[in-house]
């Protein structure tokens, strides 16, 4: 079941780009991606969706736009960020340079059964990200590649885009807090706004 | 002053930073208003669900926004306004209506016959603005419900109201 060619594990990938977080605020997509920021920490400058597929990277965009001194990062799945592509046009448009996205890029739909996404296929998301007018974009598929991208990611003026290629595994749910109205505030106390 | 210009005043006046738009000719006075205005902060969108999206990530990040669309528009937003009732999100949406009185193209007439119906399903609040020298004042009042009480509420100014675009209008 598993996409041969890639080697990174999810988890592992999530903690080296939470390590050391400072301010940095986190929007995490429908799905594993909400899980895997939990297995690191339950943090209030994280706001994970635990529904609206294809919404990340646009919440990311308001919250980057009403926060230009924070760095935001969302990070998400293929199948999320797929049903909303016309977004990243939106996100380069505004082009926020406090903006990175990282797409746990698993070629799968891991909720629903591991069927493939249209990225096991021959579609290239940095691609889309660059031709969409991404100034910053690239594919990650070692742990040296992603040991050199981090910087990048959590400093570089943006918006960046990185689709990271993973292990078509299940990582295990966690127990997570899901009230969305307690998710909200919770964030926006942490910020003082 | 035009009706538009009022509706852009009253937004001005409810401190919104950020408008999301897919565009309309009856939104152009208030299009033109946020990419020009300092305070502003116009964000245009390829379509209108990403707008929810945004307005919630901004809200997050501690700023207002609007959402302008045709009620078009409105069937592509269904899904995302999950979020929107699942967190209380405020949410303000003008939408300019299609398919009613003088419509020239009848392709717009299915969804614009259930537009308020659909907003309402998904939980918002749904006011009419029949008028043009109400439209300012409706804005407005909408507006302190919404962002004071965290509530989701559209607006749906008729085709009557928008009529022919005529310049110096």
């Amino acid at each position: 079941m598993s996409n041969l060619g890639n080697s990174l594990e999810r988890r592992d990938v999530v903690g080296q780009l939470l390590a050391n977080r400072g301010d940095l605020l986190v929007v995490a997509g429908l799905g594993s991606s909400c899980y895997d920021i939990l297995s690191i920490e339950d943090s209030s400058a994280d706001f994970p969706l635990w529904g609206a597929m294809g919404a990340a990277s646009m919440m990311g965009l308001g919250l980057a736009m009403a926060q230009p001194g924070r760095r935001v990062l969302v990070i998400t799945g293929d199948g999320e960020i797929l049903m909303g592509l016309g977004g990243l046009g939106t996100i380069a448009n505004k082009a926020p340079s406090n903006l990175a996205i990282v797409v746990l890029d698993n070629e799968r739909y891991g909720e629903t059964g591991m069927q493939k996404t249209h990225t096991a296929g021959p579609m290239n998301l940095a691609a889309v990200a660059a031709g969409a007018g991404f100034p910053v974009t690239g594919t990650i598929r070692s742990n040296e590649d992603l040991k050199a991208a981090i910087p990048t990611i959590r400093q570089q003026p943006g918006p960046v885009l990185f689709d990271i290629k993973i292990l078509a595994n299940q990582a295990s749910d966690i127990p997570s807090p899901q009230d969305g109205t307690m998710l909200k505030q919770r964030f926006r106390e942490a910020l003082q706004v | 002053m035009s009706w538009q210009k009022n509706i852009f005043d009253a937004l001005l006046a409810l401190d919104v930073r950020h408008v999301a738009y897919v565009p309309d000719a009856g939104h152009t006075d208030v299009i033109q208003g946020a990419n020009e205005h300092v305070r502003m902060n116009a964000v245009p969108l390829s379509t209108e669900e990403e707008g929810i999206a945004v307005l919630a990530g901004a809200w997050l990040g501690g700023e207002r926004g609007v959402l302008l669309m045709q009620s078009s528009g409105v069937g592509n937003c269904v899904n995302m306004l999950s979020l929107v009732k699942t967190c209380q999100f405020p949410l303000l949406i003008l939408v300019t209506m299609r398919g009613q009185e003088g419509e020239p193209n009848f392709w717009q007439n299915p969804m614009g016959s259930i537009t308020g119906d659909v907003l309402s399903l998904a939980g918002l609040e749904v006011r009419t603005i029949d008028q043009r020298e109400t439209a300012g004042d409706m804005v407005a009042a909408a507006g302190e419900q919404v962002f004071k009480k965290e509530k989701a509420m559209a607006l749906l100014i008729e085709q009557k109201v928008i009529g022919v675009k005529k310049f110096g209008d």
